[in-house]
């Protein structure tokens, strides 16, 4: 029961910094109609941001995410601007040649980033980073003894409040609503006066900047090294098969899932096999949810 | 000439090693051209499914990591010669591949180049982490039938020569019209009386196949696999990808010609000192590039080329 | 025993009804006319017979079997194929490669589906073109091609949807002619089309709905003194 629970509350910190990067993944693939294959790429370079800061300059990562969102964003406007959109305007035989050309982005991200940091494996040893919280120093008889560890914390409540300044920012602003008329119907936007082509720029910077966070808010508690970019975006795309293409709250629920599920396999049946449990989860969505979760959510919705 | 070139090519790849044992080809270059001859099967199979039926895989790496486990398992477990392998995967491989297309042919377009692509790395962690039957991360290592190169030349040529065959006859009969019929619009295919999911599963079982008996191959010619090799995301299922990319997709010849672009530039990256490291970097760069300016490929764009460079040259 | 019978057919989208308890039936041989303004709901119908969307009530009964629950490709076999308001020409392939691919569902090799292709072709007045890569086609004869395309599966019924759309005159006198060809060969069709004056001349019966439910059937006359249609398609 105690370690059921442990388990628990570590998945859903876990969870909390998935959906972060499921939400960046979703954006694009709502608004542009494509996968990012270079997403968690990117993230990696955020991750290498928040390193380089302590590294020289002793900021704390958490502080990183003002820097590296930022910049994260610039490089997405950038790719979008100069690599994405003269493709999609490009005939093909394979209408795929958008995400094969991601994954060259990808490819050169990883490379560089093992030709001038080496492929060591890296860290911030912030001075927090084994610290926890323990259930029992605030209740003295509890039953059981939980845990909560600093850094899980504090990245879990970042991306709690990124992704509230998000909903915010898509809800409220102009350009947000603009963003979520393009997602859902771009010849209505364009009818609306919406100025697509640069919706399609920011969103692929805030899918970025989002991605970036998040690699910010992961490296105290990880280990960086370049080629982990692979890994987080199967993560980020498990994520949105299960959440619903193109659902923010789905990607919210779709991350904590995920984030739960594997830390459950990494408890009960080995370190090792969590991918294969992401890829398990992935299927069973496919297959028993082919909507993903917006499509629960959607049909609640109906009945009402 | 068009008509023969086929055959003229063929015969001198065939009677190519006697400049070997004139002392003309050495045994590095003869590997090279054995890489590019297997590269050139790999890159066919995945042209049949991507390029032809429009089914893009980003994990054509399981197919030739589970070929390549399929020769050493059959030795390392039951002692039998690896070259069994080479019929075995083409049993083993395709029946996987109907299991996997079972999954992964639900989905369409970008959906279905993930899921391939997680597939691939499903069975990499799995070959990993089942040491019973695949000997982990150590991987299997097996003796070499012969210590000279030229026999696995006639082998993988044989088999390159089989695989083109299989996919011209193919593509000139009902199954190709209906490969390409679904690559171009899914839905007017399936109301033209094409059953879309079952010649999805078809050319993905036959690449799949094919796919899985170079990497049988592999097994016998290298005599050393590991996870990490044979299911490579990057150096097998995107490698596979940019051999026909660069070469030319939905080219009969184009994945030969991807192929050489393909070994030469990994073998001339890797030479070069300080850069080997790189190699990913110019794979990666040159992939952008084709897919911006030549996105049918060498062959696929070759009018375009011969009007670029055209323009200036005494050919006009 | 009719050729297609549509039964108290149904199809909710989420919470909307696109089409709501529809029931009529086609007889071997006719022309029937679908019409309805915009949005009524007629295509959801052809998807719904040619087995792109199941329905969510009711049944489709194809020559007394039914057929609801097949996928499209078994449906065509059975000799029921269809056209594509938003043509979907198998864009890379020349226009004869179009119909041979469609001419392989009833033919025993490539040389008979080739020849069944070129008469197809012959008959819709494309065989001049029979070499143009589909996509560069100009838009009435990617029409036309729609319908060389199904007609090369060899069917019983044809569902033709807004096969006369953008043409000028004399291109939809040629496709007028060409349905009349298809009716004599003995080709049942159903056919929705905006084009009154056409749909008048040329269908025997026509079915109207409005808002996803049939409002009227009847001959070209009758349909043309119902009240209901014409406040349908006046009303507003």
């Amino acid at each position: 029961m105690e370690s059921f629970l442990q388990t628990l509350i570590a998945g859903v910190l876990l969870g909390g910094l998935y959906a972060l990067i499921g939400i960046g993944m979703t954006l694009i693939m709502g608004v542009m109609k494509i996968i990012n294959l270079a997403h968690g790429d990117l993230m990696m370079v955020g991750m290498y941001i928040a390193f380089w800061m302590f590294t020289l300059f002793g900021i704390d990562p958490y502080l990183s995410v003002f820097i590296a969102a930022p910049i994260l964003f610039f490089l997405g406007v950038l790719m979008q601007k100069f690599l994405i959109n003269p493709v999609l305007k490009v005939d093909s035989i394979l209408p795929e040649n958008q995400v094969i050309l991601t994954v060259g982005i990808g490819m050169v991200l990883a490379n560089l980033a093992t030709i001038l940091f080496t492929s060591n494996y890296r860290s911030t040893p912030v001075s927090y980073s084994t610290s926890a919280w323990y259930l029992s120093d605030y209740w003295h008889s509890a039953p059981i003894e939980l845990s909560l560890s600093v850094t899980g914390t504090v990245s879990f409540i970042f991306a709690v409040v990124i992704t509230l300044a998000l909903w915010f920012f898509l809800a409220k602003t102009d350009t947000g609503k603009s963003i979520r008329a393009t997602a859902q119907d771009i010849d209505a936007a364009l009818l609306m006066g919406v100025n697509v082509k640069r919706m399609r720029v920011v969103t692929f910077g805030l899918g970025s900047a989002l991605v970036g966070a998040a690699g910010c808010l992961f490296i105290p508690s990880y280990y960086l090294y370049p080629s982990l970019g692979g890994q987080f975006t199967l993560i980020a795309f498990v994520i949105t098969i299960l959440g619903g293409l193109g659902s923010t709250i789905g990607a919210i629920f779709g991350g904590l899932i995920l984030g739960i599920f594997e830390s459950m396999t990494a408890t009960y049946v080995g370190m090792g096999w969590a991918p294969v449990g992401r890829f398990l989860i992935f299927v069973a969505a496919l297959v028993f949810l082919p909507g993903g979760i917006a499509s629960l959510l959607k049909k609640k919705g109906v009945r009402r | 000439m068009k008509k023969y070139l086929p055959l003229i090519v063929l015969i001198l790849l065939a009677v190519m090693p006697l400049a070997g044992l004139a002392g003309l080809l050495s045994s590095y270059i003869l590997h090279m051209i054995i890489l590019v001859i297997m590269w050139s099967v790999v890159g066919m199979a995945w042209n049949l499914l991507a390029g032809y039926c429009g089914q893009v895989s980003f994990g054509h790496a399981a197919f030739f990591g589970v070929g390549a486990y399929t020769a050493g398992i059959l030795h390392s477990h039951l002692n039998l010669s690896p070259w069994w392998g080479i019929p075995a995967s083409i049993v083993v491989v395709g029946l996987f591949s109907l299991l996997l297309g079972l999954i992964v042919l639900r989905l369409r377009g970008p959906f279905f180049a993930l899921a391939t692509l997680a597939m691939g790395e499903v069975m990499r962690i799995s070959s990993e982490n089942l040491d019973w039957l695949t000997g982990g991360n150590l991987g299997i290592t097996l003796q070499r039938t012969w210590v000279d190169k030229t026999n696995y030349y006639y082998i993988i040529l044989a088999i390159a020569v089989a695989a083109f065959l299989v996919v011209k006859y193919l593509m000139r009969s009902k199954i190709g019209y209906y490969f390409v019929a679904i690559r171009e619009d899914q839905d007017a295919a399936e109301s033209l009386g094409i059953n879309t999911t079952l010649y999805k599963t078809i050319a993905l079982c036959i690449s799949g196949a094919l796919t899985g008996v170079a990497g049988a191959f592999y097994t016998n010619y290298m005599g050393y696999i590991e996870p990490s090799v044979v299911f490579a995301l990057h150096d097998i299922s995107i490698v596979a990808i940019m051999t026909v990319m660069v070469g030319g997709v939905a080219t009969f010849f184009g994945p030969f010609v991807g192929a050489i672009i393909m070994v030469l530039l990994a073998e001339v990256v890797r030479s070069i000192p300080y850069l080997g490291a790189a190699h990913l970097t110019f794979f990666g760069i040159l992939l952008i590039l084709i897919i911006i300016f030549l996105p049918n490929g060498i062959v696929g764009d070759f009018q375009k080329i011969k009007r670029i460079f055209g323009a200036g040259g005494a050919g006009k | 025993m009719s050729l297609l019978e549509i039964r108290n057919v149904s199809k909710r989208f989420g919470g909307l009804a696109a089409s709501s308890d529809i029931s009529f039936t086609i007889q071997k041989g006719e022309i029937l006319g679908l019409i309805g303004p915009n949005g009524a709901g007629k295509t959801t119908l052809f998807n719904i017979v040619d087995g792109f969307y199941p329905p969510t009530k009711g049944q489709v009964l194809f020559k007394g079997q039914v057929i609801s629950g097949l996928k499209p490709h078994q449906i065509c076999k059975l000799g029921l194929a269809r056209t594509f308001q938003v043509v979907k020409p198998l864009q890379r392939m020349s226009v004869l490669d179009n119909v041979i691919a469609s001419a392989f569902l009833r033919a025993k090799n490539k040389a008979e589906a080739v020849e069944i292709a070129m008469e197809t072709l012959r008959f819709t007045g494309l065989d001049e073109d029979q070499d143009v890569i589909s996509r560069g086609l100009p838009l009435g004869k990617r029409k036309k091609l729609e319908i060389a395309r199904a007609l090369a599966t060899g069917p019983e019924l044809l569902l033709l949807d807004e096969s006369f759309a953008g043409l000028n005159h004399s291109e939809l006198n040629e496709s007028i002619e060409i349905i009349k060809n298809i009716k004599a060969r003995g080709i049942t069709i159903m056919i929705i089309e905006h084009h009154m004056k056409v749909i008048m001349s040329i269908s025997d019966r026509i079915v109207v709905i409005n808002y996803g439910q049939k409002i009227a059937e009847g001959t070209p006359q009758e349909i043309r003194n119902n009240p209901l249609v014409v406040e349908a398609y006046l009303g507003e």
